[in-house]
């Protein structure tokens, strides 16, 4: 085949992304752009379904018989999974060591912009994340500091003002009877800052309260309704503003 | 989605296996039982685990190749599975395009922060199916229909397909591994894809369970 076209042509026209995206080889970043433009792209989704048949055709040639215990695993887990601690992704989510604060500010666009791409497909939550999406967005355009995270990938942005967003990557969505609840630590007294449902790659949350100079913010698992004083385990929390 | 005579099927909370209940489940669509299992229905979790996890083993160990991460990936993919099936949505997708797209995504995900990494993905020996399944044999003419299939592709066109699904490198690390054009790898799959399907569509190949 003697097709070559130029990479710049082509890299500037998401239709062409199609494949690569079917077989799952495209970066995060470039899965999320690709999957916001699925979104306006009605041909592409046509596309992608056509090509999703070959790909289900890869995913039916391979087969093996999995350890017995597996089945039982997974069924236990899926039991146990409405009353207890979420798994907190392990080790790999964690920034590497030499982690700057512009990772945490390229996280944290990454998320808002994988977020954006989870947005159109939840009809039902558009409206308020619209809000909280833009004014995330705001945030970050607008001199808004991002200070880390020290138990997950994503970033804390705070405005001048105290107006703060939180986007945290990989929390799994929170088991059905249970949410995430955000929290402003100042001092030793932890206030309630909003719920969240997690999932969807790295979803900016709004925050309800200000965060003040010196204060750090906290995620915990909670009963659904959210709780006035933390008692799950905590699962994030960001460095001091 | 039609989930009326599921409910009736299987009742709001049915945690209990009856051989009734088992069969209610075995009966449903692939679509109508992630309907269930979005109900945190856990037979009918356990009848999608006996639809496709062997594919789904299959597929994280060839990408993998490490039984211990496959069980993870399986795992993972299926608890994700149980907890965002309400966002499954049938207009968009199969529930086997849905389900094995979980399963293939953590697979890739992990084997990326692996730094031991697939070596020449396309040299991985084939994993057998386990002898004395049921669906063996007609599981396995699927496997030799598709591998067929693969067979008949130019090779390049091959060689970008396999590397990127089974050995879960990014379009980016092919144009770079193979010294071509970006451009040319996404055509690559893309007339790939499309010439596979075609194959497949010919040899008669359905996608169902």
């Amino acid at each position: 085949m003697t097709l070559r076209p130029s990479i710049r042509a082509v890299s500037e026209e998401p239709h062409d992304l199609v494949a690569p995206y079917a077989l799952d080889a495209l970066d995060d970043q470039e899965r999320a752009a690709f999957e916001r433009h699925l979104d306006e792209c009605a041909d592409c989704r046509a596309q992608l379904e056509e090509l999703q048949e070959a790909t289900l055709a890869l995913a039916y040639a391979e087969s093996a018989e999995p350890p017995p215990a597996l089945r039982e695993r997974i069924l236990e887990a899926a039991r146990s999974d409405n009353g207890k601690v979420v798994q907190f992704p392990r080790r790999r989510w964690l920034f590497p060591a030499t982690a700057t604060a512009a990772a945490a500010a390229a996280a944290v666009a990454i998320g808002v912009g994988l977020w954006a791409s989870s947005l159109s497909r939840d009809l039902d939550r558009e409206r308020s994340a619209n809000a909280g999406y833009a004014r995330a967005l705001q945030l970050l355009g607008g001199g808004a500091e991002v200070t880390q995270l020290a138990d997950a990938e994503g970033g804390l942005l705070v405005a001048p003002d105290g107006e703060a967003a939180l986007v945290v990557c990989g929390l799994q969505p929170a088991p059905k009877d249970k949410t995430y609840e955000a929290w402003v630590i100042e001092g030793e007294t932890p206030r309630p800052a909003g719920l969240f449902r997690g999932g969807g790659e790295c979803p900016p949350v709004l925050l309800e309260r200000d965060v003040p100079k010196g204060a750090q913010v906290a995620v915990t698992l909670e009963p659904k309704g959210g709780v006035d004083q933390p008692t799950g385990p905590l699962l994030v929390r960001s460095e001091a503003v | 989605m039609c989930t009326s005579e599921l409910a009736v099927a299987l009742g709001p909370r049915s945690g209990a296996r009856t051989p009734e209940h088992v069969t209610a489940a075995a009966q449903l669509s692939d679509e109508a039982l992630l309907g269930a299992v979005a109900r945190s229905d856990e037979a009918a979790l356990a009848e999608l685990y006996d639809r496709f996890g062997r594919m789904a083993y299959g597929l994280a160990l060839r990408v993998l190749r490490d039984s211990t991460l496959a069980e993870d990936a399986v795992q993972d993919a299926f608890l994700n599975v149980w907890r965002s099936a309400e966002s499954f949505q049938a207009d968009r997708a199969k529930a086997s395009t849905w389900v094995l797209t979980f399963v293939h995504r953590r697979a890739v995900d992990l084997v990326r922060r692996e730094e031991r990494r697939r070596t020449e993905p396309e040299e991985a020996a084939p994993v057998p199916a386990g002898p004395g399944a049921d669906e063996d044999v007609e599981r396995r003419s699927k496997r030799e229909v598709v591998q067929d299939a693969l067979r008949q592709l130019p090779v390049d066109q091959r060689q970008a397909i396999e590397l990127a699904y089974y050995g879960g490198y990014t379009q980016s690390e092919l144009a770079e591994r193979l010294g071509e054009p970006l451009g040319t790898i996404k055509s690559r799959m893309f007339t790939g894809l499309q010439r596979l399907r075609a194959l497949l569509d010919e040899a008669g190949f359905e996608t169902a369970s």
